[in-house]
């Protein structure tokens, strides 16, 4: 039987590692009609998580780029309690939150599974998953944001940076011997922490003390699928330099 | 994975977190011993048990530690996966239980916190303020997920409604010390009667504390709060 992969995804500008056409790689036959579409923004990294889901598991899906500072009527329809990107909406049914998207993919598409088999090891998934949003992400965002306070949340985000690397425990990915839930939802830290540490002068990942997060984060960014849907560094500094004076005037 | 290992829960019988595994195993008519901590005072055992967040509940099931009330109650549910399911079958119910789920630990549990102990009135009135905001919205989910059943969970407790029912006992207090009513029959009639069909249930009623109770807990808790607070 002949099989090839289709993936539509339409974009407008800014997301350059996205381009407008048709990529062709393998075709499921007999695959239902499905349409999903993910409304995003090109610099958000909880958008670009729901990417690498989707393109992990090979969905169809189109792309629907939000100007944030002119949220859609489409945008505030589907997601009118948090009024944030990323959402995936499947067969017209809208879902908020990134990481729930990212269960609710691997729970619809069972091919290259993201979450583990066995219940104990979901939790420990879910439960480091939350930790780095609550305890690291959430730093490094007060790291950037808040004028005076910057080497004080750093230094908060490398305890808590040095603590998620435990979870690594010895295996090449979060996930073991492939990509998982916890290395999609960290994964954005390895191109994130490196502009904040250039924008805001902290170190975050620390070569000294966190050298296996390191090595995951350099495997991880290397993967084909996941490498394919970074956005320009480039973009993403000038981008972020821009974010970063309109935080840091905010909180004066 | 052996269900058959002994299940222990530490926790707290004040803690709206800590009734949340308690309920999802009455649910699945699964046998543990509670493990009780001190309020103010966590105990080696605890520090031991959860050394990342030192922060009940914990639920322990043979040789595993499992943290975090919301990810203990979708792993009893996976677990003893034959009983009555606590989370819905169907992936789309299951995303649209977890994300009003965390709705009520990341919006309104913050805001009923602040309406209580925020310092300054100011602070208190904008945390009721928004404690009514998230009922309005809690409201409408009940409407859209029970599709005229009791519960959220539809005929059957379910993990939305341990998430929010848990918070019952404390928004009682939260209407006892502010003077108002938060669950109503004009604004929330819904919710009312969820609630009275919530606290009702035998897997509920033996581990819901008695609003009376709890008020002392809060006037404890201000007191160690005091008095751990910095000389001004």
């Amino acid at each position: 039987m002949m099989r090839r992969r289709v993936e539509i995804v339409c974009s407008h500008a800014y997301y350059s590692c996205i381009k407008i056409g048709i990529y062709t790689t393998w075709w499921k036959a007999g695959m239902a009609e499905e349409s999903v579409k993910l409304l995003g923004y090109w610099a958000s990294p909880f958008a670009l998580r729901v990417h690498w889901a989707l393109k992990l598991k090979g969905v169809l899906y189109e792309y629907m780029e939000e100007d944030l500072p002119n949220k859609s009527t489409l945008l505030l329809r589907y997601n009118p309690v948090h009024k944030k990107i990323p959402v995936l909406v499947h067969n017209d049914k809208p879902l908020a939150e990134s990481l729930l998207i990212i269960e609710y993919i691997d729970e619809v598409w069972k091919q290259n599974p993201l979450l583990p088999d066995d219940p104990y090891e979901r939790a420990k998934a879910r439960f480091w998953v939350k930790f780095f949003d609550e305890k690291c992400a959430s730093e490094i965002m007060a790291a950037f944001s808040s004028k005076g306070k910057e080497q004080e949340k750093a230094a908060i985000a490398r305890e808590n940076l040095k603590t998620l690397e435990s979870a690594l425990q010895g295996k090449p990915f979060f996930g073991g011997e492939t990509i998982g839930f916890l290395d999609i939802a960290v994964g954005w830290i390895g191109i994130w922490a490196r502009i904040v540490e250039e924008i805001v002068d902290v170190n975050l990942i620390d070569a000294e003390t966190m050298p296996l997060l390191i090595d995951w984060s350099k495997k991880f960014l290397e993967v084909p699928i996941i490498k394919a849907s970074i956005p320009p560094w480039d973009k993403l500094l000038e981008h972020n330099k821009g974010f970063h004076k309109i935080l840091t005037v905010a909180s004066t | 994975m052996a269900k058959s290992e002994a299940v222990k829960v530490v926790g707290a019988w004040s803690s709206p977190f800590a009734m949340r595994p308690l309920i999802a195993l009455k649910i699945k008519s699964v046998e543990y011993e509670c493990l009780e901590e001190e309020i103010g005072c966590k105990s080696k055992f605890l520090l031991k048990s959860n050394p990342i967040h030192k922060k009940i509940p914990v639920l322990i099931h043979g040789d595993k530690l499992v943290c975090e009330s919301l990810i203990i109650v979708e792993y009893i549910d996976e677990v003893w996966s034959s009983a009555p399911s606590i989370l819905p079958s169907d992936p789309y119910d299951r995303a649209i239980a977890k994300f009003w789920a965390a709705f009520v630990d990341d919006k309104f549990y913050p805001s009923m916190k602040e309406s209580n102990t925020g310092v300054g009135e100011e602070a208190k009135k904008a945390g009721l303020e928004k404690m009514v905001d998230g009922l309005a919205l809690l409201e409408d989910a009940y409407v859209k997920c029970s599709k005229g059943k009791p519960f959220f969970g539809g005929n059957q407790l379910g993990y939305l409604d341990i998430a929010l029912g848990c918070f019952l006992g404390w928004l009682r207090v939260t209407e006892k010390s502010l003077q108002t009513k938060l669950l109503d029959e004009a604004k929330t009639p819904g919710l009312v009667n969820w609630a009275e069909s919530f606290c009702a249930h035998p897997a509920v009623k033996d581990v819901m504390p008695q609003t009376d109770q709890l008020i002392e807990v809060s006037k404890t808790v201000a007191k160690l709060r005091a008095a751990s607070a910095p000389p001004k």
